[in-house]
């Protein structure tokens, strides 16, 4: 049976086991993955993992709880694991209080995406990459195989989005320690688009062999590169444009919200639903939509998920329950690519960030270090790779007073996550240029 | 208890495969969260999460497939898929194990008080109302959450080579935080950092505290809020136990961890500044440092008898007097390096393989009170509870955020300051140790959320630490 048809027979069986007044939503959740590290380019690890999930939500009289269980992939045991997590949800229920922040979708929309692809066999692609590589030292990971996530409700709506794509994450590492992070990802393995990749990846290997400089702490000219404003805007996520955080008093963005601190007019960011490689629809059952998070520099929308609604009035939106963007894109700038190191003049090329944290959450003061592919830049040429640097600056000021220009071109990147299961997510950025990066250690 | 597992063996004894050596690792774990927020009970999550992981060795070369049919079918399609992968990467494997003994180990492992049931959902309700609604109105208090995660796992290990290793566990996790707010800033609370956890039932909840303590963190984010930032400069450190098991976790844990050391983790947790060299030479930390691999004490988060390979767990010193002993692998790093290890092969659950893992990972006490520790700082600060974490890819510089400071000055404990943040390198940090606290300052917490490895792993690790002294460390405050 097809992970649709496992779905569908499930969310049927459940609709004809309701008891009068009952309701409840269906998540589903499923994937067949091959996972595949490299050290030293061979293979230090290698397996399959095939899993898949459902998480009943049950509703009755203000009153609801959530089950998410295991399948087994065998019909009837599966049947008979949904009908334990109901009866276990039925014996819940009278236990506990009317939840004056239930919010259910009672509207009954269908939304349906299927992206299969046939993925590279697992044996041609080890000799490729291995060929590629060459004497390379090459640590990485390899992940790839078809994703399903489904939604049901007891009011009728049925969401479905499966696709299969892979996504190769690796580095490259010269003998002395320094080494720069390429990705190659998407839902057709092109030979040679891997390998142009690697040969990028290669030349920037080249300058990362001259002796490293170590800087003084202090006040640099910097670029970011996309990968490195992406760690940013990943730490940014998580409570910046949350309803709830917001509300609760424990958002970076706080200040912004109450004017009382600025960002940049350049800076433009949306959650892009539209054309995202991310289901359209949440996990809470909302359809997701297209939202301006950021314009001009201004406070925009806030990601709503459906408890925030009702606990403060506003119109849930799609996010998920944890309110952070998952499909994050930014407006590009007018530097051109090739104008970068001119217009940096001499300061530090940043190609990644690591490791980033709150020194002061609202006062979006962030810390952090340069990893991967960083350098030394004097009067625009690169002198040499940079020992690792931390960082500790105010977000108002990064994205605000200190951005002096963001690229024309920006970079797609998709999730590399895997914790518990693969993830969907996924951002389009560009590069910083920032007129100042405050180096602490 | 252990109900599936006797179906898992006999599926187990019929399974048919060439490799040289095949494992099955079945985990069940079940979760259950349950909070109050604002006095307002959130709807509780339970999960079901259970499979198996089917790992196979054939000629020298490992794979493993994991799968969620447990029926005998299930079982042996997994085994098969494992083998068409060993197979398919043997030309391309950087190890070959046909060395490597496999455990042939037997044995049970119980949490504490597992015969013991623990509270109903009624009853752990009523306790985080009862803590909910102690937080005292005061309009500065705009947000508050208790809350309370109970999981229980059971695990069986079998391979080929007759080991059999039968393991139930029962972990709790109380948590509770109050935010303060002005109408500028804001400062939040929390019982114990976000690392609060034991291993037990119902007595661990009054163990760690939650128990009555609304009342007292509610008062402390409003004592944060009236409280000026902390002031830059160097001065003595005293780390309380709920920011030294972060400290001790990111910067002794992390790059102790022997597969870093070895370059699996440099694409994504990064690498070491550690090296295979230094062990039985270099000082990691003055001669007061004692660091140990501690599977004894039975109520922290990672005690056990046997990891996720089969090696017997026993304690180990990793650091003594200061010299660095030995590092954090299990047997497969063992293996590769030539260097002792520890038995810290963990795996976060039956769809991931193990790898070199913290599990607890100890400061030994020393013999100073906190009365005595306070009383040696001339000009100083003590910092509890972790809220900000930061450290380089070789786990070297770092810089730590706490929610609590308090100045010291001339051997007493002064006024309370906020935004203490600190910064340093760990392979200079533990040589400025100065002082150690006795037995009476050690807690036993831990964390559940420990990321690593490629699939990503989050797994459950136990830290047990005294509060300890460092000496002229660089120490500054938030934003003005």
């Amino acid at each position: 049976m097809d992970n649709l048809s496992q779905f569908e027979a499930l969310a049927e069986w459940l609709r004809g086991a309701l008891s009068a007044g009952e309701e409840f939503s269906l998540g589903y959740s499923s994937e067949s993955s091959e996972f595949i590290r490299f050290n030293r380019a061979k293979v230090r690890q290698a397996g399959q993992v095939q899993q898949t999930s459902l998480s009943l939500q049950l509703i009755r009289d203000g009153r609801h709880a959530e089950l998410q269980l295991s399948l087994a992939g065998t019909p009837r045991e599966d049947r008979q694991r949904l009908a334990d997590a109901l009866a276990q949800l039925r014996q819940t229920l009278p236990l506990l209080p009317a939840d004056p922040y239930l919010q259910f979708n009672r509207e009954a929309w269908h939304s349906q995406v299927l992206q299969l692809e046939a993925l590279p066999d697992s044996a041609a692609l080890l000799e490729q990459i291995g060929q590629a590589a060459g004497d390379l030292d090459l640590v990485g990971f390899y992940a790839a195989g078809p994703l399903s996530r489904g939604f049901a409700s007891s009011s009728g709506a049925f969401g479905w989005h499966q696709a299969s794509s892979f996504n190769f994450d690796w580095s490259l590492f010269h003998a002395n320690g320094q080494a720069v992070k390429a990705q190659y990802a998407g839902q057709n393995w092109q030979p040679e688009q891997f390998a142009r990749r690697l040969q990028q990846a290669r030349e920037q290997l080249a300058y990362l062999g001259r002796p490293a400089r170590t800087l003084e702490p202090g006040a640099y000219r910097a670029y970011l590169a996309p990968a490195a404003l992406q760690e940013i805007l990943e730490l940014l996520g998580w409570g910046g444009f949350s309803a709830r955080a917001l509300a609760d008093r424990d958002s970076p963005l706080q200040r912004l919200h109450a004017g009382e601190a600025r960002l940049s007019p350049l800076l433009q960011l949306h959650e892009q639903v539209r054309g995202a490689l991310t289901p359209g629809f949440s996990s809470e059952g909302y359809p997701r939509r297209d939202l301006e998070l950021i314009r001009a520099g201004q406070p925009g929308e806030t990601l709503v998920s459906a408890r925030s609604a009702a606990e403060y009035g506003l119109p849930a939106n799609g996010a998920s329950p944890w309110e952070s963007p998952e499909s994050l894109t930014m407006a590009g700038g007018e530097l051109a690519q090739e104008d970068i190191l001119a217009r940096l003049g001499s300061g530090l090329y940043i190609g990644n960030l690591w490791y980033l944290n709150y020194s002061d959450r609202p006062a979006a003061r962030i810390t952090g270090m340069t990893r991967f592919a960083s350098f030394w830049v004097e009067h625009g040429r690169i002198q040499a790779p940079l020992a690792s640097m931390r960082f500790d600056d105010s977000l108002y000021d990064l994205l605000g007073s200190q951005l002096e220009a963001l690229t024309r071109e920006r970079e797609l990147s998709l999730s590399t996550s895997t914790y518990r299961q693969r993830h969907h997510g996924s951002s389009l950025l560009p590069g910083a240029l920032l007129s100042r990066l405050t180096l602490t250690l | 208890m252990f109900e599936a597992f006797a179906t898992l063996k006999r599926h187990f004894a019929a399974l048919r495969s060439e490799a040289e050596h095949w494992s099955l690792r079945y985990v069940c774990a079940d979760h259950q969260q349950l909070a109050m927020r604002k006095r307002v009970a959130e709807p509780p999550r339970f999960s079901r999460d259970q499979g198996a992981m089917l790992s196979v060795r054939l000629a020298g070369v490992e794979a493993y497939a994991a799968t969620s049919d447990l029926s005998h079918q299930g079982l042996q399609a997994a085994l098969e898929r494992a083998t068409q992968m060993a197979r398919r990467i043997a030309p391309q494997a950087l190890l070959d194990l046909r060395e490597l003994a496999p455990s042939e180990a037997r044995g049970e492992y119980l949490s504490p008080g597992l015969e013991q049931a623990f509270p109903s959902i009624a009853e752990c309700y009523q306790l985080l109302a009862a803590e909910s609604a102690a937080v005292p109105s005061d309009p500065r208090l705009v947000n508050w959450r208790v809350g309370l995660d109970l999981t229980q796992v059971e695990q069986l290990y079998l391979n080929n080579s007759g080991a059999e290793l039968r393991q139930a566990q029962r972990f709790v996790y109380p948590q509770l935080s109050v935010t303060a707010y002005d109408g500028q800033d804001s400062q939040t609370r929390h019982l114990g950092a976000a690392h609060l956890g034991q291993q037990g039932g119902a007595e661990a909840l009054a163990r760690l505290g939650l128990i009555g303590a609304a009342p007292r963190v509610a008062e402390q984010a409003l004592q944060l809020l009236l409280a000026p930032n902390t002031p830059s400069g160097a001065r003595d450190l005293l780390l309380m136990p709920d920011q030294m098991i972060l400290q001790l976790h990111e910067s002794i844990g992390h790059p102790l961890e022997l597969d870093r050391i070895l370059g699996d983790e440099r694409n994504f947790a990064g690498t070491s500044f550690v090296t295979q060299s230094d062990f039985g030479r270099l000082q990691y930390g003055s001669s007061l440092l004692n660091v140990t691999f501690d599977p004894d004490i039975p109520e922290e988060l990672a005690s056990y008898a046997h990891d996720d390979d089969g090696s017997p767990a026993s304690k180990q010193y990793l650091i003594r007097d200061g010299l660095l002993l030995r590092p954090l692998g299990g047997a497969l790093s063992q293996f590769r390096s030539g260097l002792p290890g520890v038995a810290g092969s963990r795996a976060s659950s039956w769809n991931r393989a193990p790898i070199d893992r913290m599990a607890n990972l100890n400061i030994e006490p020393g013999t100073h009170s906190l009365e005595q520790l306070v009383a040696g700082i001339e000009h100083g600060i003590l910092m509890a509870s972790n809220r900000s974490w930061s450290i380089d890819d070789a786990r070297n510089k770092f810089q730590f955020g706490c929610e609590w400071g308090q100045l010291i000055e001339h051997g007493e404990l002064r006024g309370v300051v906020k935004n203490p943040n600190y910064r340093g390198t760990s392979s200079q940090f533990w040589r400025s140790l100065t002082a150690v606290g006795d037995a009476a300052t050690r807690e036993v917490l831990g964390t559940p959320h420990c990321g690593k490895g490629e699939p990503n792993q989050v797994i459950r690790v136990g830290h047990a630490t005294p509060a300890c002294v460092f000496s002229q460390v660089d120490v500054f405050g938030g934003a003005a």
